[in-house]
């Protein structure tokens, strides 16, 4: 029994409550092709990759004058990060980083939902390294944007020198602005969806193994009640990190829009 | 025991949440290949959405406004269509009211006309007629005037004759004599009768 390392295998064979912890996040390689091992939220991005792609092509591959059935939800989805995301955060020309923005709603909020999604059960974004790879990718098209409409001086002048103020207070705005504007924001861009991903996988899986321990593996008059609450607040909280997840990936592509509109227009 | 360890394992492997602690334990700092795989998927969401498909719904939408804006814009001009004819119409009735009212009043002084007129030749056929009839009557009678002095001249001369002739000496010889003279007047009058 001890040889056992999975936490199937715990859930399992354990008799006492073990408190769902870090080792919920630590996927050991399925398959190790030479340094590199293929883990379960690699193969699950890549199902959010085949998963997005597929609905997208139902939905937009043929697109007609009056929309009905995929076409009309990717619509829906298309005009609300339109509509609610790019044009309010960058303007007018807002629609040209629209598939930027509508990609990453899209590819965060799917892989948000693998938390909920049976066998998947597991938000991809509750690694990392997930947000980060968009977050970092996000700040360096900012960069880049700003440098191409600002200027390479200018967009630093214009982050770290907001005007309007009194000269002797950008000596302590400046570094403020510049620690704000390109280290903490792109950090809490990723970490903020991490977090809440994390989060909400922990309590999912807490209740999960709660309702588990104490209706299934140790059944007693005293759990019962426990159990009970563990099932239906595994419920409650599914239903609640639906809402999370969609917010989240809401959050995260307007954060972006946020970043890219700032760069394209100088702030006022 | 073996067997219930070996299924335990498998259903491990199945769900693949290994507990085991990897070299990178905190979960804030990234794993490398991680990043490059969440990178990779990205971009080829990326490119599969704003390449191919995210343009042709963009077309999509556009020509949908583009319709319904061409289609507010017909109705308007329909509608404006619509109101001219109906204005015509209008016109058009109220010329058409116009011009038969003007046809009756028209019509009604014609009939009126025709109707004087009518009298007029009425009362002129009749005073004709009258006349015609005045004249012929008056003719018949001169006529008749001409023959009777005529006869009556020509009887008197032969009753004058006859008295003349005869000797009148009795009553009844005299009386035979009027009434012969009568008979022979009234046969006269037949002949002259059968003459005309």
């Amino acid at each position: 029994m001890s040889s056992l390392s999975g936490n199937a295998g715990t859930l399992l064979a354990a008799e006492e409550w073990h408190a769902p912890g870090l080792w919920l996040f630590q996927w050991k390689p399925l398959v190790e092709i030479g340094p590199f091992g293929i883990t379960k939220p690699m193969i699950l991005a890549f199902i959010v990759v085949l998963v997005v792609i597929g609905f997208f092509w139902a939905a937009f591959s043929k697109p007609q004058p009056v929309p009905k059935g995929a076409q009309m939800w990717g619509e829906y989805a298309y005009t609300f990060v339109r509509d609610q995301i790019a044009r309010p955060m960058i303007g007018k020309d807002g629609d040209k980083y629209l598939p930027l923005l509508f990609t990453l709603f899209v590819f965060v909020w799917i892989m948000n939902l693998m938390s909920v999604i049976p066998l998947a059960q597991f938000p991809v974004t509750s690694r990392i390294a997930y947000p980060a790879a968009l977050a970092i990718m996000v700040y360096l098209y900012m960069l880049y944007l700003g440098f191409k409409h600002q200027g390479f001086l200018g967009f630093f002048k214009n982050k770290l020198f907001p005007p309007g103020m009194p000269k002797w207070i950008y000596i302590i705005l400046a570094p403020l602005e510049f620690l704000t504007n390109f280290i903490v924001n792109p950090f809490t861009h990723a970490v903020r969806l991490f977090g809440n991903m994390f989060a909400g996988h922990i309590l999912i899986a807490m209740f999960a193994i709660t309702g588990y321990h104490f209706l299934v593996v140790a059944v007693s008059p005293l759990g019962l009640p426990l159990g009970i609450v563990g099932a239906v607040m595994t419920v409650v909280m599914v239903a609640f990190e639906l809402l999370i997840q969609a917010l989240q990936a809401y959050v995260f592509a307007m954060l972006a829009a946020n970043y890219i509109g700032g760069a394209v227009h100088a702030e006022h | 025991m073996n067997i219930t360890a070996s299924l335990q394992s498998a259903a491990g492997a199945v769900l693949a949440a290994p507990a085991e602690p990897t070299e990178n334990s905190n979960p804030i700092i990234p794993d490398i290949a991680e990043l490059v795989v969440g990178s990779i998927a990205f971009f080829i969401v990326l490119f599969a959405l704003a390449k191919v498909l995210l343009p042709r719904v963009a077309k999509t939408l556009e020509e949908r406004s583009d319709a319904i804006e061409g289609g507010i814009e017909r109705a308007k001009q329909l509608q404006a269509e619509a109101q001219e004819t109906l204005e015509q119409y209008r016109a058009q009735l109220a010329e058409a009211r116009h011009e038969a009212a003007r046809l009756r009043e028209e019509a009604r002084e014609q009939g009126a006309s025709i109707i004087a007129e009518m009298r007029e030749q009425a009362q002129a056929d009749a005073r004709r007629i009258t006349e015609q009839a005045q004249a012929s009557i008056e003719a018949e009678r001169q006529q008749a005037l001409a023959q009777l002095r005529s006869e009556v001249g020509t009887l008197s001369t032969r009753l004058a004759g006859r008295i003349v002739g005869e000797s009148l000496e009795d009553d009844a010889r005299q009386r035979r004599v009027v009434d012969r003279f009568l008979e022979e007047l009234e046969s006269g009058a037949d002949a002259a009768e059968r003459v005309r």
